[in-house]
């Protein structure tokens, strides 16, 4: 094996980006047994170890590392697993740069642990040795939670209350669990093979789920009460997509990215017509915004088949919200920047679909209220570009389709759930955490919200 | 869950299909709607709900067969259950008494209409409908649609049975003959440039003029935007602020833009299928 070298990541290799864009393969390709054995001797094994702190599930990190270097990959998967029952997710999409890596002391002198791939290599390693061992589970204790949502965090929550003897039932309005898992982020960044298995991971660990149910519209939540549950998590996403208002944005060819994600990852329009449901394929194409949304989106519509794929964001390079790491893998893919530009108005054509849109030059002023430099327009910049199809990511806002059925539920003005550092709502019993709470933010928050929501209704149950 | 407890041909094309789901046939009031896919493949199609029964826990759904998903939805055995079934979604229709509601089923449309028009009937109001159909071996639900009408009209485009004519021509009538302006609400119901007609021949008259959209959808629940229309020069989802709107307010060559978005992918997805399984 190579010298332990401390400044240096072991890199994961990975899918040659002209290749790639060409395909929904996954973009990296994990690491071997050895690229693993290298990286994890890399660990220190500090004695007050900084990156559990930065994990919201506080998986612990230096353990599962240390069973990696004795070769004992399946403990290790399972030492994860005792705070994370989704590590072959969080592995792929937690944005570990900010969390657990950025607090590794190598990453003072120079690359931190590579802790995401770690937890990758891991997370494959056990399932497809197909070894998968169920943890000890505490003796059923007759009480029952229901949870809203079958995303991250109430997958999180569920796997959490099973161990610990609930019988905990999953609501989904789809027809696929998983949530934004499945509908929004795409399979050349989280295979749904891999959700698909970590989601059955928690039925056999004894969590039940039920399908196309919509909490609030088929079923209140009032009425799961008298259905028997003890107590209720809303985890239901954001999921209400934003537009600019501007005009021409009706025409056909300008999506949401909810609608153009859903379209392809859910419904699986990337395989049409194998599967039934289509979504317009464009040469020029414009997304809007910034974030990982906006990139996955970007990505998606190159492998999709566009010749050209803009990145349009109002603000800088500086101010992307989006992972460097997912801003460089849609550069090197092709992906062009058009930043400090901003849609005007989209025109169409005589059949009603986008032609072009009409874009302004930005420039940065003085930071606005997110701390920022506000992007102010630049006179006389207009310009005209031909697009045929154009994708809006610049963010969601609360669904009200439970909210506005659920009496007793405080929202904010946003229309988000008003609830405190647990997730305990206003309402007797009711718990709440992830978007609907917070506003779109990361999959591992949600997660980490679904986590201290099942600590406090355990405690709370376990005082009934 | 969701057994399709009974499916057949009501007229060439037109389904009818009543579906075990009793939660559904519980929550579900008249102007709402839900999705249905018939298979794992399929698209999630959007269907107003046409009847309920809370006691037996069944919801009947009306379709016609046009493209793919309508084709392997009426292909669905009775007796299976349908892959998924997710509603009720969208707003209910308000019912009360208006005084008399005309209500104009085009085609298909007569089939979410029932349920408005029953509802309407049994709040006291006097229910006039106005049934229209290309042609007689295409009108259904005849004697229905007469059970909960205090007069009932029927056109047909050729003539072949009624009125030969569109549903336009006794609607303006009624309304010039309601001096008394006794109208207080009128229903439009069907392929949407039908919609459109009858919300240009009620504007005049300045009688409330209520629509059910039938835009493209994909989740139902607000989460995608795909059902957007304009009503008053205002962005509406179909799913959740909808499916009825203001007739008069509709912007109605945009909603017909938005249907067509997909036509070529349509035809491909059709040409597939019928090479595979035939008409």
């Amino acid at each position: 094996m190579a010298p332990v070298d401390r400044k240096k990541k072991t890199p994961m290799p990975e899918q040659e980006p002209l290749v790639r864009a060409h395909n929904f393969k996954e973009v990296p390709l994990g690491y071997t047994p050895e690229m693993a054995q290298q990286e994890a001797a890399r660990c220190l094994s500090c004695k007050k170890p900084q990156c559990v702190t930065g994990c919201p599930v506080n998986v612990n990190i230096p353990e599962f590392i240390q069973l990696i270097t004795k070769g004992e990959y399946l403990a290790s998967a399972r030492k994860i697993k005792e705070t994370n029952a989704l590590p072959a997710v969080c592995g792929r999409v937690c944005p570990q740069e900010s969390q657990c890596e950025s607090k590794c002391v190598l990453g003072k002198k120079g690359e931190p642990v590579a802790i995401g791939r770690l937890e990758r290599f891991v997370a494959d390693f056990e399932r497809n040795s197909g070894k998968i061992e169920m943890p000890q589970k505490a003796p059923p204790n007759g009480k029952k939670v229901a949870v809203v949502g079958s995303g991250p965090s109430g997958l999180t929550l569920a796997g959490d209350l099973v161990l610990l003897g609930y019988d905990v039932t999953m609501f989904e309005a789809f027809h696929k669990p998983g949530g934004v898992l499945m509908y929004g982020i795409p399979e050349f960044r989280l295979p749904k093979e891999i959700v698909e298995k970590e989601v059955d991971y928690l039925i056999n660990l004894g969590a039940k789920l039920e399908l196309n149910q919509i909490i609030g519209q088929t079923i209140t939540v009032d009425e799961l009460f008298q259905m028997g549950y003890n107590a209720i998590y809303v985890g239901v996403g954001a999921g209400l997509p934003h537009f600019m208002n501007i005009p021409g944005e009706n025409l056909g060819g300008i999506y949401s990215a909810n609608e153009y994600l859903t379209r392809s990852n859910l419904m699986k329009a990337y395989l049409f017509p194998e599967y039934d449901t289509p979504v317009v394929k464009g040469k020029n194409v414009a997304v809007i915004g910034g974030g990982n949304v906006a990139m996955d989106s970007a990505r998606t519509a190159l492998r999709l088949g566009a010749d050209h794929v803009y990145i349009v964001y109002r603000r800088g390079r500086d101010e992307l919200p989006a992972r460097a790491e997912e801003a460089h893998h849609a550069e090197q893919e092709g992906v062009i920047f058009k930043l400090l530009n901003n849609p005007l108005e989209y025109i169409g054509d005589e059949r009603g679909m986008v032609k072009a849109m009409k874009v302004q030059e930005m420039e940065l002023g003085e930071p606005d209220a997110s701390g920022r430099r506000k992007p102010v327009p630049k006179p006389g910049s207009e310009y005209m570009m031909d697009i045929d199809l154009a994708i809006i990511a610049i963010g969601a806002g609360a669904n009200p389709l439970l909210t506005k059925n659920t009496p007793g539920l405080e929202l904010n003005k946003h229309g988000y759930i008003i609830a405190d550092d647990c997730g305990k709502t206003k309402k007797e019993a009711v718990w709440a955490g992830g978007d609907i709470v917070t506003g779109m933010a990361t999959v591992i928050a949600a997660m980490g919200a679904g986590k201290k929501s099942a600590q406090a209704i355990h405690e709370y149950l376990s005082k009934k | 869950m969701n057994k399709i407890l009974r499916k057949v041909e009501l007229v060439k094309d037109i389904w009818e299909m009543v579906i075990e789901s009793p939660n559904v046939a519980k929550k579900g009031k008249a102007g709402q709607f839900v999705i249905v896919m018939p298979e794992e493949k399929g698209e999630r199609v959007p269907l107003t709900i046409a009847n309920s029964d809370a006691q037996k826990g069944t919801v009947t759904l009306i379709f016609m067969v046009v493209g793919t998903s309508t084709r392997k939805l009426a292909k669905v055995k009775e007796g299976t259950d349908i892959y998924a079934f997710i509603g009720p979604l969208g707003h209910a229709s308000e019912i009360k008494n208006f005084g008399t509601c005309v209500m104009v089923a085009g085609g298909v449309g007569t089939a979410p209409i029932y349920p408005i028009a029953k509802a309407l009937k049994a709040a006291g109001n006097r229910v006039i409908t106005i049934q229209g159909a290309r042609t007689k071996d295409l009108l259904f639900w005849v004697d229905m649609m007469r059970s909960v009408s205090d007069e009932h009209i029927i056109t047909t485009d050729d003539g072949t049975f009624g009125r030969k004519g569109l549903v336009t021509e006794p609607l303006k009538e009624l309304l010039e003959k309601d001096t008394e302006k006794k109208i207080g609400n009128i229903y439009g119901i069907g392929p949407a440039i039908m919609m459109k007609f009858v919300a240009k021949t009620t504007k005049p008259f300045g009688v409330h003029t209520i629509v059910s959209l039938n835009s493209i959808m994909v989740d139902g629940t607000g989460m995608c935007g795909g059902c957007r229309v304009a009503v008053g020069g205002k962005t509406m989802f179909t799913c959740v602020d909808g499916p009825e709107f203001d007739g008069h307010l509709v912007d109605w060559d945009l909603l017909m833009a938005r249907h067509k978005i997909y036509c070529t992918e349509e035809k491909c997805s059709l040409d597939k299928y019928v090479k595979e399984c035939g008409l």
